[in-house]
């Protein structure tokens, strides 16, 4: 018996749950559990990198964004009208994803096209060319050196982004109402 | 967010001691991830994240002005781009010594690879912690509902 369908199984609670809470500090919260509970899954799969990324990110910085961003918005989800199309659209996207995932290997399938054309490459060749244990770090650094640094150029453009909307148009607000300056939103 | 009320979370016991074991933990295993990622699971984005979890831990105890006081926006601002330069600068060193763009081998005969893949982790290292907190001071650095509406 393993612990996995019990992990499934919480994370559609937890989605159903975050789908029906109207207070959006509840459904902040609970989403941060809902990327814990992912964490434990990549923990399971053996994808241990994967699992810290999602811990760190998106159980603890992005959730922390979520609050940050309610100290600044209402807290409780308006009452909207009900209206079908949204609804039939997602249901329609759900059917076509789930066909989709009949053509798809099993978990684990070792005749599954990733394990039989582009693994044995790199497991064989970064024991011959980089002399690295982990594989991981090879194909990101070596085999992909070039998509990491285009991952790692995304990654600054977000940041720079961020910094552009919000900082920039504290020190606008800042500019514009006269205030005496003891409102704590100095650089 | 800590800016309304810096004193609250400072003044509970059990989350101001806890965090203040475990933030050297988080900061430390994160340059284990950092140094490590060779070897076992982990690499620059890992380590990165962690470390800015670490920082942003902080932030949320002790307030947003002690954690800029420890590690200022413009320090913050520098080493987002840094990161990115020092991943570029390996490449653009790699074609000066005569190789391919990010081609380590021709840094070192024998360590060449290590040196490389040293360099290029600590740049997206640097650049994701210095990212991630960079977004954490703009969110956490705006006004609450309150503050704007006494104005």
């Amino acid at each position: 018996m393993t612990v996995e369908p019990f992990l499934f199984g919480f994370l559609i609670v937890m989605a159903v749950v975050i789908i029906r809470m109207r207070s959006l500090l509840a459904a902040a919260m609970l989403s941060g559990i809902f990327s814990l509970i992912s964490a434990g899954l990549f923990v399971l799969m053996d994808a241990v990198d994967v699992a810290f990324t999602e811990a760190a990110v998106g159980a603890g910085i992005s959730t922390v964004l979520f609050l940050g961003t309610l100290s600044l918005t209402p807290t409780q989800e308006r009452q909207g009208k009900f209206r079908p199309l949204p609804l039939v659209a997602v249901i329609i996207t759900g059917l076509v994803l789930l066909w989709g995932i009949a053509d798809m290997p099993y978990y684990g399938d070792p005749s599954a096209p990733a394990h039989v054309y582009l693994a044995p490459e790199y497991i064989q060749g970064t024991a011959e060319h980089f002399h690295i244990p982990n594989i991981v770090t090879a194909v990101l650094g070596s085999y992909r050196g070039y998509d990491t640094f285009g991952e790692t150029t995304v990654i600054f453009t977000a940041a720079t982004g961020v910094l552009l909307l919000l900082a920039h148009r504290r020190q606008d607000e800042d500019e514009l109402t006269s205030d005496p300056p003891d409102t704590g939103a100095e650089e | 967010m800590s800016k309304p009320n810096p004193m609250r979370m400072r003044e509970m016991v059990v989350v101001r001691e806890v965090s203040r074991i475990l933030i050297p933990f988080i900061l430390l295993f994160a340059l284990y991830v950092q140094f490590h990622g060779d070897f076992g699971p982990g690499g620059g984005f890992q380590a990165g994240v962690i470390f800015a979890a670490g920082l942003v831990l902080y932030g949320l105890i002790h307030g947003l002005d002690a954690l800029q006081r420890a590690v200022p926006p413009r320090l913050i601002e520098v080493l987002a781009a840094g990161g990115v330069m020092l991943y570029g600068g390996v490449g653009l060193v790699t074609i000066a010594l005569g190789g391919q763009f990010l081609e380590y081998k021709v840094l070192d005969p024998h360590h060449g690879e290590h040196w490389g893949l040293l360099l290029i982790e600590g740049g997206v290292g640097i650049t994701v912690t210095a990212s991630m907190t960079a977004i954490f001071y703009a969110f956490a650095g705006r006004d609450t509902v309150q503050n704007q509406e006494k104005r």
